[in-house]
């Protein structure tokens, strides 16, 4: 499904080009969630803002069926680090304007749309502006949001994050649910390693700046919420963390 | 400032102490320049119809007329050097020196080119009031974080799409904002140039009226003015309560 081979993406800082991330190779498949950890500053976002079809000017090949990205043909739903809502449009507005932008406003869904308001609890706010929402409630119109464009491919970035540690297991839950009725292909980034075995069939770890692929495995204990108390799980935080952490040791070594 | 800020009680309270500190000047001086408001009120209801009302609408015209063609291009304009970066490159260096210049010293060549009559009046509100609009806009437009439209790139937005569905929702307070600035900035610049080439509207009304020694005719003219002023800014702060209303939830 996605196929990307020596990625490397440099952006135009004051003093020269600042390189964010460098020969990344990865491939993700059809159906399978991919959880991408890394240091902060290690070129998460940016590795998303390619797949998203943002940042055009890299170095390598980036491909999505077989072909280039190109977010006219593809059918990709973003949600950037900071949600991304239009602060001066209301939550429904918000929602629909993903799929009102790709088909037109005739061909909403709206039973599709009804029902995932409802699935993710948040028909009470429709007409609400974001500003009026909880963090959580606005993570959930923004799931609501790209969910309703039905997206071929799904790139989240720490659309978890800035959410108190009970909400966020919460719409993790309500996300994975969602999820699995459709099964679209998903890449997202985080920082935090227990989401990343929560919510990652594939854990990439990239490396602080420039970020590198470290690592990448495939995760046994994806979508069991009572794995957190287990030794199979302490031995993958463990695993996960040293790695993040190696690299640091290794950064350190080279100064 | 706006309406919504502060409770009604309180425009009507600061209402009634400028009236009664000027009533009460009136009384006390008793000089033909300080006439009593409560006087000036009473002639203003019996010759509104039939003297100021013509000079009111004239004034009303070419602040309606200026104030539209100066939306008209500035908005535009505002969006796309907000939006397009070869825009802003193309255009704001010429913004950045026709500003400074002062248009009101442009009058006399304004009637050279475009005569005595109306044109010269509605362009002289729209010389001076296009430029602060544009560059409103511009930087309200520059001001809508980048995260915003990145999900609308990978949906592959075109510009259009992005313009009418982010930006011109989103610039609709700063419409509103060059709108009120403009209303208050039109209406000082009639009272200069309808001193010239024209026996119509309020700035011709009360500098006739002063040279006549009418005072009584002065005074209902300045708070004809005044009252036009005021009506605008409250329609403007009530559309913005209705239109805006995610802006007041800071
Ligand atoms: N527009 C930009 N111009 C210049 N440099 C940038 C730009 N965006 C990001 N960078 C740099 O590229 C590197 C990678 O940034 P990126 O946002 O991808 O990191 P990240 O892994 O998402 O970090 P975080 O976890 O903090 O969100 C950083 O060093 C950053 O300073
Ligand atoms: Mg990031």
């Amino acid at each position: 499904m996605i196929h990307i081979e020596d990625l490397s993406v440099c952006y135009q800082g004051k003093d020269g080009p600042i390189t964010a991330i460098e020969n990344i190779n990865l491939n993700i498949s059809q159906g399978e969630i991919c959880a991408v950890i890394g240091p902060s500053g290690g070129g998460k976002s940016t590795l998303l803002k390619v797949l998203a079809g943002i940042i055009k000017g890299y170095r390598g090949r980036v491909l999505i069926d077989g072909r280039k990205v190109d977010p006219k043909t593809h059918r990709i739903g973003f949600i950037p680090q900071n949600d991304g809502l239009i602060k001066w449009r209301t939550v429904e507005q918000n929602i629909r304007l993903s799929a009102k932008i790709k088909d037109g406003r005739k061909h909403i869904d709206r039973n599709y749309y009804l029902e995932l308001i409802k699935r993710l609890n948040i028909q009470g706010m429709k007409e609400r502006y974001p500003n009026q929402l909880s963090g959580g409630e606005r993570q959930r119109v923004s799931l609501a949001r790209v969910f309703l464009l039905k997206p071929h491919l799904l790139l989240m970035d720490e659309s978890f994050s800035a959410l108190d540690a009970i909400t966020r297991e919460e719409v993790r839950r309500v996300f994975l649910d969602v999820w699995k009725a459709h099964r679209v292909t998903t890449v997202f980034v985080t920082h935090d390693i227990n989401e990343a075995i929560f919510l990652g069939e594939k854990v990439v770890v990239l490396s602080a700046a420039p970020g590198k692929v470290v690592n990448m495995m495939h995760n046994p204990l994806f979508g069991k919420s009572c794995s957190f108390t287990t030794g199979d799980y302490a031995e993958l935080n463990r695993k996960l963390r040293k790695m993040l952490r190696g690299d640091q040791n290794h950064a350190a070594s080279c100064i | 400032m706006r309406l919504h800020a502060y409770k009604s009680v309180h425009y009507i309270y600061g209402l009634l102490i400028i009236f009664g500190s000027w009533q009460l000047l009136a009384v006390m001086t008793d000089s033909p320049i300080w006439l009593s408001p409560w006087d000036i009120l009473m002639h203003l209801y019996e010759t509104f119809h039939s003297t100021i009302a013509v000079h009111a609408l004239y004034s009303l015209r070419r602040t309606v007329l200026g104030i539209s063609l100066s939306l008209a291009i500035g908005v535009p304009l505002g969006v796309l050097t907000g939006y397009f970066k070869k825009m802003d490159r193309l255009f704001s260096p010429m913004l950045y020196f026709s500003y400074p210049i002062p248009k009101m010293a442009l009058l006399p060549v304004v009637m050279l080119l475009f005569g005595l009559g109306e044109a010269t009046k509605v362009i002289m509100i729209f010389l001076i009031i296009f430029f602060p609009i544009v560059v409103n806009i511009r930087d309200e437009v520059k001001n809508i974080p980048g995260e915003v439209y990145e999900p609308m790139y990978s949906l592959g937005a075109k510009p259009l799409q992005v313009i009418n569905e982010i930006i011109l929702p989103g610039i609709v307070p700063a419409i509103l904002t060059s709108l009120r600035i403009g209303i208050g900035t039109a209406i000082s610049i009639l009272f200069f140039t309808e001193n010239f080439g024209t026996v119509y509207g309020m700035g011709y009304f009360i500098m006739d009226a002063w040279m006549r020694v009418n005072y009584m005719q002065m005074y209902s003219g300045i708070v004809v003015l005044s009252i036009l002023g005021l009506i605008c800014f409250i329609m403007i702060d009530c559309l913005e309560v209705f239109i805006c209303r995610w802006k007041s939830l800071r």
